[in-house]
């Protein structure tokens, strides 16, 4: 695929990131600010309680899914970046490439699974 | 983007060096930073959040193992980051797009430049960032 489209998708990926994250990091640490706001137990965010009952919703399910696609993408597109930037030969650039795309999608696979099949979720798809 | 054009021939100084670039220069320094640190975080955060998978016992077995002030600091940090990284991210797509550089001119001598065009957006851009940085610490310390 052309550098350009990569390109297009890394600046996609970074305004998803800034949606999701953004909520992400509103429940988990401004919950000082907004102690309800998907805690519904209050307390700590990171409660079991509190993780289980989001797991419970189909909504953070599917946003930490996305929200874990479009994280890998973006920050491995931006790592290989990085790393090109030392100008490496042909085979030591398709190695970059090809090991950052295996890496990435690992990752995600990993990180859906586990998404998919938490306790909550689990139990609220009756397994 | 892909460097053949324009080799990087300062290797790992030419990453991190602004030499006598400005304030963006250094802003985009401390972008790659921040982008890498998350990005190191948000590996480990993957395995170390999967631990729900296993129940009740596992996730609060992996949430205290990375509890404590040093932890609770490091979370800090990660915050402060994002706050940085993303609202930095938000003016380059800006300028990427055109948007807050100026309208194109001829090049005159004496050469108009376009840095001061932009100043304006950095510098509200890092404001917010100082907003949120301060928002979340008051969070994490006093209200956690």
């Amino acid at each position: 695929m052309r550098d350009r489209t990569l390109w297009t998708w890394h600046i996609f990926a970074g305004a998803v990131i800034l949606v999701f994250l953004g909520l992400h990091m509103t429940i988990m640490h401004l919950n000082g600010t907004f102690p309800t706001f998907n805690n519904p137990f209050g307390g700590e965010a990171e409660s079991w309680q509190n993780v289980a009952a989001r797991a419970r919703n189909l909504f953070f399910t599917v946003t930490y899914v996305v929200m874990l696609g479009a994280a890998l993408y973006h920050g491995l597109f931006g790592l290989r970046n990085i790393l090109l930037e030392l100008d490496p030969g042909a085979g030591l650039r398709r190695s970059i490439n090809v090991a950052l795309s295996v890496l990435g999608l690992a990752l995600f696979a990993f990180g859906a699974w586990v998404a998919a099949t938490a306790p909550g979720v689990v139990s609220r798809m009756g397994g | 983007m892909e460097s053949h054009a324009h080799p990087n021939r300062l290797g790992i100084r030419g990453w991190v060096g602004g030499g006598r670039w400005g304030f963006e220069r250094y802003l985009y320094t401390l972008h790659r930073i921040t982008g890498l640190g998350l990005l190191t975080y948000f590996l480990l955060h993957i395995f170390v959040t999967s631990a729900r998978v296993f129940g009740k016992g596992a996730w609060e077995t992996a949430m205290s193992a990375v509890s404590g002030p040093a932890f609770k600091a490091g979370e800090y940090l990660v915050f402060a980051a994002f706050a940085f990284h993303a609202v930095n991210g938000v003016r380059l797509a800006l300028i990427e797009l055109g948007f807050a550089v100026g309208r194109p001119i001829e090049p005159i001598y004496p050469y108009a430049t376009s840095v001061g065009r932009q100043r304006p957006l950095a510098i509200a851009v890092m404001l917010i960032a100082g907003v949120l940085a301060v928002w979340g610490g008051y969070n994490f310390f006093f209200m956690d």
